[in-house]
């Protein structure tokens, strides 16, 4: 590795840590990509009821975070959802 | 008081069997009396590791099936007096052991023993619920590479659903020179993924490959892996023992190495 790639690129050993915090995150939670898309689906279908949304923007995944019992970190889900407008009377239109 | 560990990782090729074979000739130089039993049935290596494959004569289906007693199929390390191997069965599979029987089998080998070893074959179906069946602790293998490490972490989750009451982690074949080139996971990153407790790293030792070729486990001698291996072997035993430097000895060694290729 020449010294310009080291201010450059992570080092590999850092990319597999990277890799592997993540991997193990939705390893723990049993948590298959089909899953996930299911339900960014659903709360795509829900939050749409009361307001627009970017559905493109959405993003969902799990994440570790310290839990609030002070138990050590826990898995909790991550969803960032992009708000176009807020629908007239924000209620449902059944 | 008898203690039963599984040596176990997950991925194959880690290091379980070595770590095995180290672990129980290392407890016997500490003067217990220790059993080893190879439960890869099918894929018998620890005898070969420890340099005992042509004294086999009953195997550990042949204690289950009742076609000897467990005593007969003890195979006793003339090298040390307090070190015996109960190897396991080369043409058989997995299914002819239950974890009842395993489980059966330890209990009778407490009266006897002061430490169980269980060598687990590597995955996490029918061999390994029978390793981990009698078990009240385990050692689990792994090396700084991702595909050992999360197969560590699926295997850390499966003791746990199974009530072992205890887990430390060994990191196998760590290399000091790359880790501190940032192009390996260190000590440290491996036990902050798996947050369980430490109880050893071994370096990344060529005389590991040279101990296997002579059937002779190196634990205890002066290399940098006889002293790991020995050193794991006391924390086992409860002893309070610093972790080795692995890099200052390594660099040594490397100086000393070039030194003598460069003529």
């Amino acid at each position: 590795m020449s010294l310009f790639d080291m201010f450059k690129k992570k080092s590999s050993g850092d990319v597999a840590k990277d890799r592997l915090k993540l991997l193990l995150v939705s390893d723990r939670a049993n948590c298959s990509p089909d899953i996930m898309e299911a339900i960014k689906n659903d709360i795509i279908a829900v939050i749409s009821k009361y307001m627009e949304i970017d559905a493109s923007g959405l993003d969902i995944q799990i994440t570790q975070t310290e839990s609030d019992g002070g138990n050590g970190s826990v898995p909790a889900l991550y969803a960032n959802i992009p708000i176009k407008d807020m629908k007239n009377g924000q209620k449902p239109n059944h | 008081m008898s203690e039963v560990i599984v040596v176990t990782s997950g991925k194959g090729g880690v290091g379980k069997t070595t770590t095995s074979a180290n672990v129980g000739t290392g407890l016997a130089k500490l003067n217990k009396k220790v059993v080893l039993i190879d439960t890869d049935i099918g894929l018998r290596n620890l005898g070969v590791v420890m340099g005992l494959e042509n004294r086999i004569v009953y195997n550990l289906v042949d204690v289950i099936e009742g076609n000897c007693r467990y005593k007969q199929a003890l195979i006793k390390d003339k090298r040390y007096p307090n070190l015996y191997l109960l190897p396991s069965a080369q043409t058989r599979d997995k299914t002819s052991v239950s974890p009842e029987q395993m489980k059966a089998l330890i209990d009778e080998l407490r009266q006897e023993f002061d430490y169980i070893i269980l060598d687990c074959p590597a995955g996490i179906e029918q061999g390994f619920k029978n390793a981990i069946a009698g078990a009240d602790r385990a050692l689990v293998v792994t090396t700084p590479e991702v595909s050992a490490i999360r197969d560590a972490d699926r295997i850390i989750g499966l003791l746990e659903a199974n009530d072992l009451k205890r887990s430390d982690l060994i990191v196998n074949r760590i290399r000091m020179d790359m880790v501190k080139k940032g192009d390996m996971m260190s000590i440290d990153d491996v036990v902050d993924i798996l947050s369980i407790n430490l109880i050893g790293a071994v370096p990344d030792d060529e005389n590991i490959v040279i101990s296997t070729n002579n059937g002779e486990p190196l634990v205890g001698n002066d290399t940098l892996a006889g002293q790991a291996y020995m050193n794991i072997c006391k924390r086992i035993l409860g002893e309070d023992i610093p972790l080795l430097d692995l890099s200052e000895k390594s660099g040594f060694w490397n100086k000393l190495k070039a030194i003598f290729s460069s003529k």
